[in-house]
């Protein structure tokens, strides 16, 4: 997988004003909005779609403008949809240890994963609150905007040699049995156990345009704000400072930080290497 | 001893230092860390391949040595001269025209993440013959086209002497791509780069 795709981004370099173009065709045709992601990142992936593709930057114009199916093959390509379970096993472990015990004290546990991609973080999180013997008070909310990686989140089926390559994430979180032991396996397919499916639910949801949809204990959002401007993060960081309950926690990437200094003052730093906030005020 | 003017008067105006390496380049990055000035008026930035999940001595050990601040990278971090940048494991790095770098967490490229190759095309496109990019030793081919691409964007481009490296085989991916201004000994690489 990773081989084939070496020469990204070699064959084709877009100029910065043929990137504003598409991102206003896009914004104009399909409605969504990539002004205030990261250039340098979106940049790559756009030449990484008309290598893919075998297109040039007019064919990928017309095939915006003209064929509605290829929307959604460049929204796939666009987001990126790379994601782990138990990814960054120290944060899991100090979520186990520093967020769990609070997250206890509630009634009702609601969790989101906000840009959940195929469902592995949900799932991760699933395993770790019924390991605390949490699981029937909780529930674990994913959303993404692309609607193909819901699909396999939903179906909760992945293949058994990438399972198998988590497992040493699973052992370094400090959680307890096999990552495997949470799978039916047949073959190369390694399904998800009924019963952590149970108390999910993904959805689409756009964290640019979408709004508040619930109110949550903890927000995990990691790995997302890499690709936005800060004055997007800040925007988003308003969208999830709304969302949570009073001492709600939320979950930054492990090298995103909150550089806004009126969210500074929003969230304090539960855990700084790990990027662990709780709102502060209501 | 044998280095011309012109790598010395480059050395002297770039304003950004990529370094890439992979297996065999830990001992000599490090030595580099350890020689580079404190006032340095440069941003150095060391691309390096490790093992995903490996909790790293890397930037400890560097850290502990080296006389320029150094600091691994976080998203949107202001690039600083002065101070030497680590590319996090598990991230792609990135250069932002606003002046800050980008991660980015896609597909390992050469089954390297970060990758050599994505950081200095980057870097060719963001800031041209500002650059200066020094590729070491590894045993893959990360690093050759991103090296070459610094080079058709005006950036002084070094390889070390597949000879000199436990690895040679990233000097001579780069080397049969043209993509080399200069191919240097290990001595001279820190000649060069202990020149005032």
């Amino acid at each position: 997988m990773a081989g084939e795709l070496s020469m990204s981004g070699f064959s084709q370099s877009l100029a910065t004003e043929q990137v504003t173009e598409l991102i206003d065709l896009v914004k104009k045709v399909h409605g969504f909005d990539f002004s205030d992601y990261s250039k340098a990142s979106l940049k790559r992936r756009l030449s990484r779609i008309m290598m893919v593709k075998k297109l040039s930057f007019y064919d990928l114009k017309h095939a915006l403008l003209n064929s509605p199916d290829f929307f959604q093959d460049f929204l796939e390509e666009i987001t990126v949809n790379v994601t782990e379970m138990f990814r960054d096993p120290s944060f899991y472990k100090a979520l186990n240890t520093q967020v769990v015990p609070y997250l206890s004290t509630y009634q009702h546990i609601k969790m989101w994963s906000a840009g959940c991609s195929s469902g592995e973080e949900v799932y991760s999180l699933a395993i770790l609150m019924e390991q605390a013997g949490l699981k029937d008070k909780s529930f674990i909310y994913g959303t993404d905007v692309n609607t193909v990686v819901l699909k396999e989140a939903r179906v909760g089926i992945y293949s058994y040699r990438n399972i198998k390559s988590y497992a040493e994430n699973y052992q370094m979180a400090g959680m307890k049995g096999t990552l495997t032991d949470h799978f039916t396996t047949l073959y190369d397919a390694a399904t998800i156990h009924s019963e952590l499916k149970a108390n999910t639910l993904f959805s689409v949801h756009n964290l640019i345009s979408d709004t508040v949809f619930n109110e949550f204990q903890l927000i995990s959002c990691r790995n997302v704000f890499i690709y936005f401007e800060t004055q997007l993060q800040d925007k988003i960081l308003d969208l999830f400072y709304k969302s949570l309950c009073p001492h709600g926690f939320l979950c930054l990437g492990s090298k995103e930080t909150i550089r806004s200094e009126t969210f500074k003052k929003k969230f304090k730093a539960i855990n700084l290497k790990e990027n662990i906030y709780q709102k502060i005020g209501s | 001893m044998g280095l011309d003017k012109n790598i010395i008067d480059r050395w002297h105006s770039c304003e950004i230092l990529l370094f890439g390496g992979s297996a065999g380049s830990f001992k000599l990055l490090f030595n580099i860390v350890k020689l580079l000035p404190a006032t340095l008026n440069k941003a150095v930035i060391i691309v390096m391949h490790r093992k995903r999940n490996f909790v790293s001595e890397v930037e400890k050990l560097f850290a502990q040595n080296s006389r320029m601040s150094l600091h691994e990278i976080d998203d949107k971090d202001k690039i600083k001269q002065g101070t030497i940048y680590i590319a996090p494991a598990n991230y792609h790095v990135l250069f932002e025209a606003s002046g800050n770098f980008a991660l980015d967490v896609s597909d390992a490229v050469w089954y390297s993440k970060p990758s050599i190759d994505i950081t200095f095309e980057s870097a060719a496109e963001a800031y041209g013959d500002k650059c200066m990019a020094i590729l070491l030793s590894g045993a893959n081919q990360d690093g050759a086209e991103g090296l070459l691409k610094l080079r058709n964007a005006g950036s002084l481009t070094i390889v070390q002497h597949p000879d000199d490296a436990e690895m040679p085989e990233m000097p001579t991916q780069a080397l049969n791509l043209n993509a080399a201004d200069y191919v240097l000994r290990t001595s001279e690489i820190l000649e060069l780069l202990e020149t005032d």
